[in-house]
């Protein structure tokens, strides 16, 4: 099943990236010679196989790990919005939302 | 004494160590080959004053007795591994001006081996591409012929190593991108057993693949680094082993009477090359000169493991990537109607083609109905292939083959179609899918004059095997010594 213009349309904007009309058209275009060759993987048998995310869960358990929930590092706010946009008195600024 | 630039890592440091060179003295030999090669567009950021800042404490350590392993030696990183010293931009208009506030851990562990940096590496934006075109700043060229792409998606890695304006570099590899331009440049590097290496200040691309390892000139010098690189990283890296750091170089040196190398006969059908075929053929004769045995294997989902890759990697990579909305670091349009289209023309202006259709594979294959379907699928077959490397290791203890079905190809080849480049990754996306270690070893020169990899994949935390089968190869070889013309 080739995705269509509209397809397209939803998934950038689901991705939130703004296309141009000749962008979208040849984003169509590979994304659909892409997903041909992505057919081949549909037809695979996986009945009863786990999917397998941490690779190494392939030989043994590994359970992803929570850290205390501790205050360790000091206030470091000046440094990290050093590279922000927009910024005033230690707050991000976004366009206005509500109304 | 050679020059310095001929040095290997391990003669650096020692020479360093032994007070016959000062560490600002080779660091700022080595800046003056960066900058005198500058058209190769190997960096991507200098900051001289910084590199002799660490320069000149790593000769107050070197003076006060301190013996550790990389004291005073320069090195340079990728641009995906954020750096508090250097700008780090991981090769996107989106990072440009960014400064990160903290050093990645890789960064930080190398640093307290004692090793100084010279700079920031050039590589495709986001770590996403075959040929490091994909690069929002410029191409990196191949220093053995510099009409042809390094490789990627650390090509500047691979490049300075190769052009000698660094003795070694960082690079990571989420499909392939230590190995390939590894192999396209004629050097060594090593991808480690995923979770290994923290990925903790590494620009994420697919989370669950990406992986940091050393680029140098030899199985040695990568021994050396890979020791220092590696350790357990719990509280800062959820996916980090809890495994002690070890020393890799331990076994160098063992003898490789008896090794089973296994063949995968996928990785060597009419899809290879003649002239990576007859390299690799060789190295293999090589290596049972050196008592090695052939076994024949089969890695059947080989083929398969390509569409794996190019669903699971996007999919994580439209995930990673959704933090760059132009709110709390980089790049945000300057024109905008609102919240929404902020982000929209921000991400529009800020990535380049290939990330974008990344995130647009990505965002629909997870989006609602298909993620059965893609993402799951793909990451049953994920096991499948892991599966497969296990019955395979049941016959050999390592698998050889080539890295790429060709030696590296002239800028521009692929045009605009990225399939050519994803098809081109065959050989070593599904070592990447099963987190093993792999690596490449320079195994000789095929069209072109142009270096041709060996590929040696291991089993998990078989990377102190690899760099012995590797080393013993390069004690009976010279392929990794040599060098491009004019350097």
């Amino acid at each position: 099943m080739a995705l269509t213009s509209q397809d397209i349309g939803r998934i950038a904007n689901l991705a939130r990236l703004e296309l141009r009309p000749d962008e979208s058209e040849r984003m169509l275009t590979q994304l659909n010679g892409f997903f041909a060759i992505v057919e081949q993987m549909r037809a695979v048998d996986t009945q009863g196989i786990e999917p397998l995310s941490h690779p190494v869960s392939a030989i043994q358990d590994i359970s992803l790990r929570l850290r205390d929930d501790a205050v360790r590092e000091t206030d470091q706010r000046d440094a990290n919005q050093r590279s922000a946009p927009a910024v005033e008195r230690g707050l991000f600024l976004v366009p206005k939302v509500i109304e | 004494m050679s020059s310095l630039h001929d040095m290997s890592v391990a003669e650096l440091a020692a020479a360093l160590k032994h007070r016959e060179v000062s560490a600002v003295e080779a660091a700022q030999h080595f800046l003056a080959r960066a900058k005198a090669a500058d058209a190769l567009g190997a960096f991507v950021a200098l900051n001289e004053e910084a590199t002799l800042t660490q320069a000149r404490a790593a000769d107050v350590r070197l003076a006060g007795g301190d013996s550790a392993p990389l004291l005073g030696v320069p090195m340079a990183h990728k641009d995906i591994f954020v750096t508090r010293d250097f700008p780090t931009t991981a090769g996107s208009k989106m990072l440009d001006g960014y400064r990160s506030p903290f050093d990645a851990t890789v960064v930080a562990r190398l640093a307290d081996a004692g090793a100084v940096t010279l700079g920031k590496l050039n590589c495709d934006e986001f770590a996403m591409g075959s040929a490091n075109e994909n690069s929002a700043f410029r191409p990196v060229k191949n220093p053995w012929d510099v009409s042809r792409i390094p490789g990627g998606s650390s090509g500047g890695s691979a490049a300075a190593v190769a052009a000698r304006l660094a003795p070694a570099a960082t690079g990571t590899d989420t499909g392939g991108s230590i190995r390939q331009p590894a192999s396209f440049c004629g050097i060594t590097g090593i991808k480690p057993t995923y979770g290994r290496a923290s990925r903790y200040g590494m620009v994420a691309f697919a989370s669950s693949l990406d992986q940091a390892g050393p680029m140098a000139r030899s199985a040695q010098d990568c021994a050396l680094l890979l020791s220092a690189i590696c350790g357990p990283d719990l509280d800062r890296d959820s996916t980090s082993l809890d495994m002690p750091a070890e020393n890799y170089a331990r076994s160098l040196d063992d003898k490789l009477d008896g090794l089973r190398i296994g063949l995968p006969k996928e990785f060597f059908g009419p899809g290879v090359a003649a002239d990576v075929r007859a390299a690799v053929d060789a190295a293999l004769k090589e290596y049972e000169k050196l008592g090695a045995k052939l076994v024949e294997i089969s890695l059947p989902r080989t083929e398969l493991s390509i569409p794996v890759y190019y669903i699971i990697a996007p999919a994580e990579a439209s995930s990673n990537l959704s933090r760059f909305d132009g709110v709390k670091f980089g790049h945000r349009a300057k024109q905008y109607a609102d919240l929404l289209d902020m982000y929209k023309k921000t991400r529009a202006e800020g990535f380049g083609d290939e990330v974008k259709r990344r995130i647009m594979i990505g965002t629909y294959v997870l989006s609602h109905g298909y993620y059965d379907a893609y993402y799951l699928q793909a990451q049953k077959i994920r096991r499948m292939v892991a599966d497969d490397f296990q019955q395979a290791f049941t016959q050999c203890d390592v698998i050889a083959g080539p890295v790429a079905p060709s030696v590296a190809w002239k800028l521009g080849e692929h045009g605009s179609d990225p399939l050519a480049d994803y098809l081109a990754d065959i050989f070593t996306l599904p070592a990447s899918l099963a987190g093993l270690p792999g690596m490449s070893v320079p195994a000789g020169f095929g069209d072109g004059g142009m270096p041709v990899g060996l590929q040696l994949v291991g089993n998990y935390f078989g990377e102190a095997r690899l760099l012995n089968a590797a080393h013993r190869f390069q004690q009976a070889t010279d392929w990794h010594a040599r060098k491009p013309e004019g350097v």
